[in-house]
C-alpha cells in the first residue's frame, strides 16, 4: 500500500514523540484500515488488533518505564489515541479503556501493588475494563449498589455492573462498589481478575455504533476479590473513580477528534471528485463553506484537548479543562461527522462510505464517560467554586 | 548463533517505476524507499532463531545513504548491531558485484567471531533475479538451501551444527540439511513479520551502525558499479498506456465473438 502523508500536522515535544506516531501511522495503515469497516459490519471484536498494539507498546503509554510504560506525557498518548480513532473508534475508544482501567493501580495503587501487577497490565497482553455505571446508577455513579463485604482475606461482591467496555473479555477490570452505606464516601476500588469465580458476562448490548467493541453487564455473584487488590484505601474508591475519568474524559475527547478528522478527510476527498453541474462539489461555496466549518472545528478541538493535556503534563489541575475538552470535542464531532453524511449526499447514507459509521460512533461519545449534561454540570460547579 | 542477515533497500512496490535519463539507471529519488519486504521475513526469521538459540543478530546492508532507513527499521525490530556498506563506487551495480560485495563484508567478521548463518530474503522487490544468495554462497563456499519456508537449527555446543530447511518448489518442499556455516535464502511464507515495538525505535538509536567503505573492505572499484556491471541498459521506453479493452456483448453470438477475438490476437 502507498505511504500516506499524514493530513494533520502535529506539534509534538520530542523526537520520540515522532517516531511513536509514525509507528502509530504505519500500525492504522496496515492492521485498522483493512479491517475496520468489516469487523464493525459483522460485530466483530479485534481483539488480535489489540495484541498487536501491546507488543508495539502502545497499551501502556502514559505510564512509568520503570514498569514496563511508555513514559509518554498525556499530550502524546492522546494523539496516539486520536490516529487510531481516524478509522476505527472501537480501536481507540479500546485503548483508552484499558489505559484508564491501570490507572487506579498506577496512582493509588501501594508500591508493593504497582510491582507486582502493572508490569503485565501494560504489558500488550492483556486488556483492561472499567467497571463504574449501573443499571440504575449511571449519571448518578455514587448510588451504586454493587457491595463488597469483607470476609477474612477477601471482599465478597454482589450485584451488576453496567454498560462495561470489553465486559466478559477483559483480563483484570477496575471494579468500583460500596464497602459502606455513606454515599460517595462508602465506595472502594479492586482490581478485579478477570477469571474470579462468581464473576460474569451477560450478553452484549446490540449497540448502534462501535459494534467492534463488546458493551456488556458485569454480574458479581458471591465473587471473591482477595483484599490486597483493594487500591488506595476503603471509602476512597468515588475519588479514585472521578481521578480517573478525568484522564479518560481527554481519552475520549481525543477520539472524538480522529473521528470528526476521519471524516473530514474521507468528506473533502469525495468532494473533490464527485462532479454535479459540471464541477467538483467542492467549487460550489454552500459546501465549501461546510469545509472550512468542519475543518476549523476540529482545529480547535484539537487545541482543547490538547491544552488539558499538557496541563495535567505540568501537574496543573486539569479537570475542568477535561470536562470542556470531553463537551467540546464530542459535540463537534456530532456536528462534523453528520455533515460529512451531507457532503455525501445519498452515498454518506450508505455502508460503501466510512462517514455514516462515524456519525453512529460520534454519538457514543456524547453519552460516555459522564454524558454532555454531566460535563456541563462538572464544569459549573468548577466555575461556582472558583477552581 | 551468530547471525547476519542481508537486507536491501528499494523503491516502494506500490510506486511508478523510472530510470534515470542520464545511465539508464533506476531512479531511486523519485520514490519512496522501503526495506524490501522479503528482507523482512529474513529479519524476522534471523530474530525467531536468536530467540530460540541466544547469539547475536548482524544486519549487513549494501545500499546509499537513504538505506540508513532500512538498516534502523532492522534494528528497531530487534537486529543488535549493523554494517552499512556505504560508497559513491558501488551506483548501478549488478548482482555479481553486490555477492562480491557482501562476501567481503562478510569476511572483516572473521575477526569478531565470524558468523554461524547468513539469511537473505529470496528476491528483491525491485530486480528480482533471486541470484544474490547462490552467488553469495558460491563466493563464501559455504552449503546454500534456498526458497525456504521453514529453517529449523540444530546448533552444536561450542559452534558449528545444521540447518535444516523445507525448500519451496512448484510441487510441494524438498526437505535439504547442511553444516553450519550456510547461506539460507527464505520465502513469505515462512513467518508473520513484527513491527518493530516503540521500545524498539527508542533502543534503535542507540545502536553500533559500522559504515564501511570499498577500500575498507579491499574491494576495487573497478569491480563493482556501472562499469564493473557484466549488462547494461542500452536504452528504454516508458510502458504505453493500456489501451481500453473490447466489450462483446452477446447478442446470441457471444461465443464466435469471443474466439474470432482470441484468434485475432493469436491466442488460440
Ligand atoms: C458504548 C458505551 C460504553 C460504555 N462504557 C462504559 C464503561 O466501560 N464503564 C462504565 O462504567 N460505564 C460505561 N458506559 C456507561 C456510561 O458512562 C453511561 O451510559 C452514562 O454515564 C450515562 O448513564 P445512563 O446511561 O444511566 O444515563 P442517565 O444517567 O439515566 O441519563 C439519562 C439522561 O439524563 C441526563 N441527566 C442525568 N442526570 C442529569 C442532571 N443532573 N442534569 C441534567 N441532565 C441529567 C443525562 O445527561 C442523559 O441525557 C458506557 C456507555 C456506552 C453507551
Amino acid at each position: 500500500m502507498p505511504a500516506t502523508t499524514p493530513s494533520v500536522e502535529r506539534q509534538l515535544p520530542s523526537e520520540e514523540a515522532a517516531a511513536l506516531l509514525d509507528l502509530t501511522r504505519e500500525l492504522v495503515r496496515q492492521e485498522l484500515t483493512p479491517k475496520a469497516a468489516t469487523y464493525e459490519a459483522e460485530s466483530r471484536v479485534p481483539r488480535e488488533v489489540f495484541r498487536t498494539l501491546g507488543k508495539a507498546g502502545l497499551l501502556g503509554l502514559p505510564y512509568p518505564e520503570q514498569y514496563g510504560g511508555g513514559g509518554q506525557p498525556f499530550e502524546v498518548y492522546l494523539q496516539v489515541v486520536e490516529e487510531l480513532a481516524t478509522v476505527w473508534a472501537s480501536v481507540a475508544e479500546g485503548v483508552s479503556v484499558h489505559t484508564l482501567a491501570c490507572f487506579p493501580l498506577a496512582t493509588f495503587g501501594s508500591e508493593q501493588q504497582r510491582e507486582r501487577w502493572l508490569p503485565d497490565m501494560i504489558g500488550g497482553e492483556l486488556l483492561g475494563a472499567y467497571c463504574l455505571s449501573e443499571p440504575q446508577s449511571g449519571s448518578d455513579a455514587a448510588a451504586m449498589t454493587t457491595k463488597a463485604v469483607r470476609d477474612g482475606d477477601d471482599y465478597v461482591v454482589n450485584g451488576t455492573k453496567a454498560w462495561i467496555t470489553h465486559g466478559g473479555e477483559a483480563d483484570f477490570y477496575a471494579l468500583m462498589c460500596r464497602t459502606s452505606d455513606d454515599g460517595s464516601r462508602g465506595i472502594s476500588c479492586l482490581l478485579t481478575p478477570g477469571d474470579t469465580p462468581g464473576l460474569s458476562a451477560g450478553e452484549p448490548e446490540k449497540k448502534m455504533g462501535f459494534k467492534g467493541s463488546t458493551t456488556a453487564q458485569m454480574h458479581f455473584d458471591d465473587a471473591r476479590i482477595p483484599a490486597d487488590r483493594l487500591m488506595g484505601e476503603e471509602g476512597q474508591g468515588f475519588r479514585i473513580a472521578l481521578a480517573a475519568l478525568d484522564g479518560g474524559r481527554l481519552g475520549i475527547a481525543a477520539c472524538a477528534v480522529g473521528v470528526a478528522q476521519g471524516a473530514l478527510d474521507a468528506a473533502l476527498a469525495y468532494a473533490k471528485e464527485r462532479e454535479q453541474f459540471g464541477r467538483p462539489i467542492l467549487e460550489f461555496q454552500g459546501l465549501s463553506f461546510m469545509v472550512a466549518d468542519m475543518a476549523t472545528q476540529i482545529e480547535a478541538a484539537r487545541a482543547l484537548y490538547l491544552e488539558a493535556a499538557r496541563r495535567r503534563d505540568r501537574g496543573q489541575s486539569f479537570g475542568k479543562q477535561a470536562a470542556m475538552a470531553k463537551l467540546f470535542c464530542s459535540d463537534m464531532a456530532m456536528r462534523v461527522t453528520t455533515d460529512a453524511v451531507q457532503v455525501l449526499g445519498g452515498y454518506g447514507y450508505v455502508e460503501d462510505y466510512p462517514v455514516e459509521r462515524f456519525m453512529r460512533e460520534a454519538k457514543a461519545l456524547q453519552i460516555v464517560e459522564g454524558t454532555n449534561q454531566i460535563q456541563r454540570l462538572v464544569i459549573g460547579r468548577h466555575l461556582a467554586q472558583g477552581t | 548463533m551468530n547471525i547476519v542477515v542481508c537486507v536491501k533497500q528499494v523503491p516502494d512496490t506500490w510506486s511508478e517505476k523510472r530510470l534515470n535519463d542520464e545511465d539508464n539507471t533506476l531512479d531511486r529519488a523519485a520514490t519512496d524507499p522501503v526495506m524490501n519486504e522479503m528482507d523482512e521475513y529474513a529479519v524476522e526469521e534471523a530474530l525467531r532463531i536468536k530467540e530460540m538459540h541466544g547469539g547475536e543478530v548482524t544486519v549487513l546492508c549494501m545500499g546509499p545513504d537513504a538505506a540508513t532507513e532500512t538498516v534502523r527499521k532492522s534494528l528497531s525490530m530487534g537486529v543488535d548491531k549493523a554494517i552499512h556498506v556505504l560508497d559513491e563506487g558501488l551506483h548501478g551495480s549488478d548482482a555479481l558485484a553486490t555477492s562480491l560485495v557482501l562476501s567481503a563484508a562478510l569476511g572483516t567478521l572473521a575477526d569478531s567471531g565470524g558468523f554461524d548463518l547468513v539469511v537473505l530474503g529470496s528476491e528483491s522487490s525491485d530486480a528480482r533475479m533471486s541470484v544474490v544468495p547462490a552467488m553469495l554462497a558460491e563466493r563464501l563456499g559455504l552449503p546454500q538451501l534456498t526458497f525456504a519456508k521453514e529453517v529449523s537449527i540444530d546448533a552444536a555446543d561450542g559452534g558449528g551444527g545444521t540447518v535444516t530447511i523445507k525448500r519451496l518448489t512448484d510441487d510441494g518442499y524438498q526437505v535439504i540439511e547442511a553444516s553450519l556455516p550456510a547461506v539460507v535464502s527464505v520465502v513469505e511464507k515462512i513467518n508473520e513479520p513484527r513491527y518493530p515495538s516503540f521500545k524498539g525505535i527508542m533502543a534503535a538509536k542507540k545502536k553500533p551502525v559500522d559504515t564501511k567503505s570499498l577500500a575498507d573492505l579491499g574491494v576495487e572499484s573497478a569491480d563493482v558499479g556501472l562499469g564493473g556491471a557484466w549488462s547494461a541498459v542500452e536504452s528504454f521506453e516508458t510502458a504505453p498506456p493500456r489501451q481500453a479493452g473490447t466489450i462483446v456483448t452477446d447478442e446470441g453470438d457471444g461465443a464466435s465473438k469471443l474466439a474470432e477475438f482470441l484468434a485475432s490476437k493469436k491466442f488460440i
